[in-house]
């Protein structure tokens, strides 16, 4: 069954219905499961959940995290190589509709940038782009892949999605993980706020992960963009991907991403708000529902509730971030696709970390272990 | 002529199809799979299989398993 | 209606029974009719030219019953893949329990030329059922090369012990998109229900219906356990209690300030 076919198993009005009647009963049993099924998760995941039932299961993720990952939290940078963008996707500051100063990176930009992520520690890169092939495509990003990967062992990547053909250059350059978000699985919004451009095709978009997947990618991210649409549906389907995403290709890790919708230059109004209570909730059951999945968390979030979270399930987080193309040699950052809330140095996130008792990892993997005549 | 079967050798003193021996070796022939050098024998070929000097047959039936 | 499929095709019971082992025909008939069973496995043997028996197959009605020959005897896929041709050539559906067991003290199954001879017969167009460890990663790549099922020991075979292997199956059943069949070492009711329960697919068990005085009393009962098992499994079993733990709340953050 394809995942488009799995999706169709669960109408979001009914999805919704079901999660938002979950009984305390229901929550409870849940709650008890070794293993939880779908199901089980929806109701994890409803607003009924009580203070004492929100610190059970927070408890739980805590343990299975630690039996899963230790204490350990995985460092990564993302480097924005291009901020050029052909889609109009209405809650984005890099959006086509945006008039602001488009940058893409030259090869000696990021060089330059990618030798200071190094000399602040970070081995983990992740490379954005907008969506706008004929000035940061495949070729450009092979070149990039290329520069960087002298600078560290692992590169991953979240740029547009690409035919399985295009996933398999990038698994060639070096590339070993790869994040795409579905924004919402609402597909009538969906539609909405995606009106012009490549991303407007719902499907390809949907599809790109098990794309990666076939291509052999290591890791593949996945995730809801939080406050576009219902979020209780949107993490559900999130985990529902994930699950599917791990049955299918099982020699892969499959990562979750939590961003919440936060202002952007165009001035966007969310749908709804997921307050932090709700953030915590999502997190702690998307760790009970897949154990080894990654749990991501970047520097959207204000280092107080990054510090809260930490010990909840989350396994990689972003430092010392810059969300505009050339940010972290140049001081301007006009050009920032979101507002960074968490401002702290790398080196401040791994005192933090070793204070809460975690040890930062900067490199957990490096291509090179790899026998390959890739461009090492 | 000697024919090696189920591992053991057996004389038989003139040539005879897959379907003779199975006669003589009192065996029914819709319930024996039948293997010579290594092939298998389909079904409908027994009674125009004609054995030779040295081939070695496997006769095989189902038992009881788990 | 909760049936169980393979390879497309649907079955009622989820009791899979092997004839070996029986005292007689007859012990093996009845335990076959009393245990509701529509798929039995088979195995193959050399004639015994000094006494030959009455067929097996005289005594099993192919019409009621799916025939599933297995590969028992083989040591190594080569053994295991001309065994399969053998059973096919009699005129068998293309089915074939894959067991490679070279051990002959525990006959534990050969995990590398399962592997081997499984990929050899599904490319030959055989609906394979392979006998294995109960290895996850195995299973994974089992299901990847398409067999029909997978079907990791209980524990190990005749030994009647039960599921020992339960937590690697539990992970096999969670991860596995084909049915999970156990098979082998399942010695009472008890422990085909324990299996369901689980929510394995489907049990096989042989050596507990033959070597008991009783078998068509046993074979019921086996049924009953399979059922039962499985009931309890599509109703939602409760689960033991766990209480909160931790000394400092991880989620008091959010009532404060």
């Amino acid at each position: 069954m394809s995942f488009q076919q799995q999706l169709e198993c669960y109408p979001q009005t009914e999805i919704v219905q079901q999660i938002t009647a979950a009984t305390p009963q229901q929550i409870d049993r849940a709650l008890q499961q070794q293993r939880l099924n779908i199901d089980d998760f929806s109701r994890l995941l409803s607003p009924n959940i009580t203070d004492r039932q929100l610190e059970l299961m927070a408890e739980r993720a805590q343990r299975i995290t630690r039996q899963r990952f230790g204490r350990t939290i995985l460092l990564y940078a993302p480097l924005y190589l291009s901020n050029e963008c052909f889609n109009g996707c209405k809650y984005c500051g890099f959006s086509a509709d945006n008039h602001f100063p488009r940058k893409t990176l030259t090869l000696k930009e990021i060089e330059r940038e990618a030798k200071i992520l190094r000399r602040q520690g970070f081995r983990h890169m992740l490379l954005l782009t907008g969506e706008a092939p004929k000035v940061a495509g495949i070729d450009y990003l092979e070149d990039a892949i290329k520069i960087i990967k002298k600078q560290c062992g692992s590169v991953s990547i979240e740029v547009f999605p690409m035919d399985t053909d295009g996933y398999q250059r990038m698994v060639a350059a070096g590339v070993d993980g790869l994040t795409v978000y579905q924004e919402t699985y609402d597909t009538e919004l969906y539609r909405q706020l995606h009106p012009y451009g490549p991303k407007s095709d719902y499907h390809y978009r949907l599809d790109a992960p098990e794309r990666a997947g076939i291509a052999g990618l290591r890791r593949i991210g996945i995730g809801s963009l939080l406050g576009l649409g219902n979020s209780l549906s949107d993490v559900f389907y999130s985990g529902l991907h994930a699950l599917y995403l791990a049955r299918k290709f099982w020699r892969t890790q499959v990562t979750l991403s939590f961003p919440r919708i936060c202002p952007a230059d165009g001035g966007f109004q969310p749908n709804s708000i997921v307050d932090d209570r709700q953030l915590t909730q999502f997190i702690c059951a998307m760790r009970l529902l897949i154990p080894d999945a990654g749990l991501v968390l970047s520097t959207r979030e204000s280092a107080e509730l990054r510090n809260n979270l930490l010990p909840l399930g989350i396994t990689q987080m972003s430092a010392g971030s810059c969300t505009a193309p050339g940010g972290y040699g140049e001081e301007n950052r006009d050009a920032e696709q979101f507002t960074i809330s968490d401002e702290r140095s790398p080196a401040e996130v791994e005192n933090l970390l070793k204070s809460r008792g975690y040890e930062a990892v900067w490199k957990d993997w490096d291509g090179a272990f790899l026998n390959k005549a890739a461009n090492d | 002529m000697e024919l090696i079967i189920n591992g053991e050798a057996h004389e038989y003193l003139k040539p005879l199809t897959v379907q003779e021996l199975l006669q003589q070796l009192n065996l029914n022939a819709e319930r024996v799979i039948v293997e010579i050098n290594r092939t298998i024998l389909s079904p409908t070929g027994h009674n125009e299989t004609e054995l030779k000097q040295g081939d070695t047959i496997e006769l095989v039936q189902f038992v009881g398993g788990g | 209606m909760d049936q169980l499929i393979i390879a497309g095709r649907e079955f009622n019971s989820r009791l899979l029974v092997g004839t070996g082992k029986f005292a007689s025909n007859q012990a093996m008939v009845a335990a076959m009719e009393n245990s509701a069973c529509e798929i039995v496995t088979i195995a193959l043997r050399r004639v015994d030219l000094d006494n030959p028996e009455d067929s097996l197959l005289s005594h099993i009605d192919s019409d009621r019953y799916l025939l599933l020959p297995n590969t028992s005897g083989a040591r190594d896929a080569e053994e295991a893949v001309r065994l399969a041709r053998l059973a096919r050539a009699a005129g068998c559906e293309p089915w074939i329990k894959l067991e490679v067991t070279p051990d002959p003290y525990y006959l534990l199954p050969d995990p590398i030329e399962t592997l081997k001879a499984a990929e050899i017969l599904v490319k030959e167009g055989f609906v394979v059922l392979p006998y294995m460890p109960a290895d996850p990663v195995l299973a994974r790549h089992l299901e990847e090369i398409g067999t029909a099922t997978v079907m990791p020991l209980g524990a190990p075979i005749g030994t009647n012990r039960g599921v020992r292997t339960r937590d690697l199956i539990g992970i096999i059943i969670e991860q596995a998109n084909v049915p999970v069949i156990v098979d082998a070492g399942l010695g009472a009711p008890s422990h085909a229900a324990e299996a369901m329960e689980m929510g394995a697919d489907a049990v096989l068990v042989n050596t507990a219906l033959a070597d008991t005085p009783n078998p068509a009393l046993m074979a019921q009962a086996f049924r009953k356990g399979t059922e039962a098992g499985r009931e309890a499994y599509l109703a939602g079993l409760g689960t033991q209690r766990q209480q909160a733990e931790a000394s400092s709340p991880l989620t008091g953050f959010l009532r404060n300030g």
